[in-house]
């Protein structure tokens, strides 16, 4: 056999058949499970007398609609209840392990897989959320995928695929310090484009790659759907097997040693070959400030909000108009006199521990800034913040004037009560700045943690390695 | 689901790239639990003037008339025109339910989005792909006093324009196959049931760890 990419490794090894038009029935280890995507995938099951193929392969846990406040309330809105009760039945009735909202496990989905051990290097994963891409970080294959195909997993335990074409994106060197993996995966987009990466699997490799703890590298992976890749993967190393080593969902000492020796084999070959091969320049990176209504809307800091009459395509253009107006900006406004009015940290993007030692490393001994309505931590799991509580970051935050939560998706996405009003401008960690995402006619601009700590206490966007 | 048959139908114009899930369907509207009634809520932010919640009566809202869905020439639009990049962002299958709700059966667009174009299939939608300057023309077309009304013969792979232009598409020969049958993808799989139990038994051998 040639020199093979990772993906080529991770598509060969979970291949049962092909069918003679070449579509792949393509075998899935594990399944991510929560309560917006999943309920009609249940009903189809039932409707049709279906029982999970392997119920043990599935992990779910409620995260979307999930209070980050008051949790001894319950869920105040009714149907957002109604939803996490459905979730509740249908783990029962199926046979599925669910981390309840109770739970101190409980989190994003996301951030609860790795931090389980759920996510093992070399396995497919797959959930009913485009995010799922952040598993690629351990070297797995993981991609989002909508509710008729979460119903087929749980029947089947396989999906029908066919092969992504192959992209290597690389880092040609390490990063200037203070620029955080947020930033990275921010100025990859803003170069490649939304759409850079469809059809695609990205590699992300390269010294600013390897660089990156885990946590770093989930926080790259978790955003190649925002480049429109199928999916981001990161080669594995011994920070990777050091990270799953010891998890509850890990191999056993028994095993883990024969798992491991395969795990190091994950890597693309020495000469493997790439539909596509993209270079970054990584000395040249800043900290990114996204300033539209996609992601491939962003800038450096120390830059100016762009001009739509100096862009050449009249669709990138128009485009580019329509954002600003919904923005609320002006072109040639300096990045640095925006100001926002709430801060969001957290998401599957940046709710990791690393993240919120960022953020708290920021707002120690300093103030949210007069002009911030709020500013809301919310880790991204419940050990996430015993961690951070545990390190005595809650104090930090607290006395800084931030409000500490409860773990979820919360403002992310704005399907619990967290959310922007209308008008309101957010420096946000989350991974998407679409028009209403976090709240009708909301504003969002996104940031890394410590950009978002660094606009919360100063009032506006600034080069955080300045304060 | 239901077979795709063919039909023609008018064509109903969104002159901007990378529409979002989140703007085809927001939020709000994914906490139900049922795959039907999206269609009212189908671009509800731009549709409708006042903010949108689940269980409201979508008749009583006011309308944005500057929103093409809204503008009476596309009235009972089946076929959607956009620019690049349709339905990126979130996985919800949500999209491709509402847009079905509102009468869609075809999108056309230079591009989509990976997850979206894949539900889109599961629901009964056909996504065509056209180069950048057929969508180009389309746009002209469709932007007309009068409603540009296109034939779509999936079986023959042919869009049919009032002009007497025929225009070919694209489209993957087993996808193609499973919306003409109306083929549950489910049951086609589990056709396969001793291959995967073969497959299972082999890792199980190899890599014990994944079923631990």
């Amino acid at each position: 056999m040639g020199a093979r990419t990772l993906y080529d490794k991770l598509w060969d090894e979970h291949v049962v058949r092909y069918d003679d038009n070449g579509t792949a029935l393509l075998y899935i280890d594990r399944q991510l499970v929560h309560e917006v995507t999943s309920p009609q995938a249940f009903e189809g099951l039932r409707l049709a007398g279906r029982k999970p193929w392997r119920a043990a392969a599935n992990l779910a846990v409620p995260d979307h609609n999930v209070p980050t406040i008051e949790r001894a309330l319950g869920i105040v809105d009714p149907v957002s209840r109604l939803q996490v009760e459905t979730l509740d039945a249908n783990c029962a009735e199926f046979g599925i392990t669910e981390l309840r909202m109770g739970d101190p496990r409980q989190g994003i989905v996301h951030v609860i897989g790795p931090e389980q051990g759920f996510t093992l290097p070399g396995m497919t994963i797959v959930c009913g959320d485009s995010h799922t891409a952040t598993h690629g970080a351990l070297g797995a294959l993981a991609f989002g995928i909508g509710t008729s195909e979460v119903e087929h997993v749980l029947a089947t335990q396989c999906l029908l695929q066919r092969k992504s074409k192959t992209m290597l994106v690389e880092l040609d060197g390490p990063v200037a310090p203070g620029v955080s993996a947020k930033d990275i995966v921010l100025a990859i987009i803003g170069q490649i484009g939304t759409a850079g990466g469809t059809d695609h699997v990205i590699e992300f490799a390269g010294e600013a790659i390897r660089d990156l703890t885990m946590e770093g590298r989930m926080t790259v992976c978790n955003m190649a759907i925002e480049a429109g890749a199928r999916a981001g993967l990161i080669a594995v190393d011994q920070k990777t097997i050091d990270y799953v080593r010891g998890r509850p969902y890990a191999p056993s000492e028994a095993l883990f040693e024969q798992a491991a020796a395969h795990w190091r084999t994950l890597v693309s070959d020495p000469g493997a070959h790439f539909d596509r091969v993209v270079t970054v320049s990584a000395a040249s990176i800043r900290p990114q400030v996204s300033w539209g209504t996609s992601p491939e809307m962003v800038v450096p800091v120390d830059a100016r909000v762009p001009d739509p009459a100096a862009e050449p395509d009249p669709v990138k253009a128009a485009g580019m108009r329509l954002a600003l107006e919904y923005m609320g900006l002006t072109a040639g406004t300096p990045i640095t006199e925006i100001r926002p009015d709430k801060v969001f940290i957290g998401s599957c993007t940046n709710g990791r521990i690393e993240d919120l030692r960022a953020a708290a490393a920021v707002a120690k001994g300093r103030r949210v800034a007069e002009g911030i309505r709020q500013a809301l931590v919310v880790p991204g799991s419940g050990l996430v913040k015993a961690q951070a509580e545990a390190e005595g970051l809650d104090k930090i935050f607290i006395e800084a004037g931030f409000e500490w939560r409860d773990p979820g998706c919360s403002m992310c996405l704005a399907m619990n009560a967290d959310r922007l009003e209308p008008g309101e401008r957010c420096a946000s960690t989350s991974n998407r700045n679409f028009e209403g995402r976090q709240g009708p006619r909301g504003r969002t601009h996104l940031v890394s943690p410590a950009m978002a700590a660094a606009a919360a206490v100063t009032g506006h966007f600034v080069d955080v390695r300045g304060l | 689901m239901e077979p795709f048959v063919n039909f023609a139908g008018i064509v109903c114009p969104l002159d901007r790239a990378n529409v979002d899930t989140d703007a085809i369907i927001p939020k709000q509207f994914l906490k139900s639990i049922k795959r039907t009634g999206f269609g009212p809520n189908l671009f509800d932010e731009w549709r409708y003037l006042d903010r949108g919640e689940p269980d409201q009566d979508c008749r009583q809202r006011p309308l944005n008339p500057d929103f093409v869905l809204n503008d009476p020439r596309y009235a009972g639009a089946s076929i959607l025109l956009a620019r690049e990049n349709f339905g990126c962002g979130s996985s919800r299958e949500h999209a491709p339910w509402a847009l079905m709700g509102q009468g869609f059966r075809v999108l056309i667009a230079p591009s989509f989005a990976d997850i979206f174009f894949n539900n889109c299939f599961k629901n009964g939608i056909l996504p065509i792909r056209l180069s950048g300057d057929l969508v180009d023309d389309l746009f002209k077309l469709a932007g007309g006093p009068e409603a540009l009304r296109i034939a779509v013969d999936l079986v023959a792979q042919t869009l049919h324009l009032p002009t007497g232009r025929t225009i070919p598409f694209e489209v993957d020969a087993f996808r193609r196959h499973c919306l003409l049958e109306g083929l549950d993808d489910i049951s086609l799989t589990l056709q396969h049931v001793e291959a995967i139990r073969a497959y299972e038994a082999r890792r199980l051998a190899e890599a014990p760890w994944l079923f631990a």
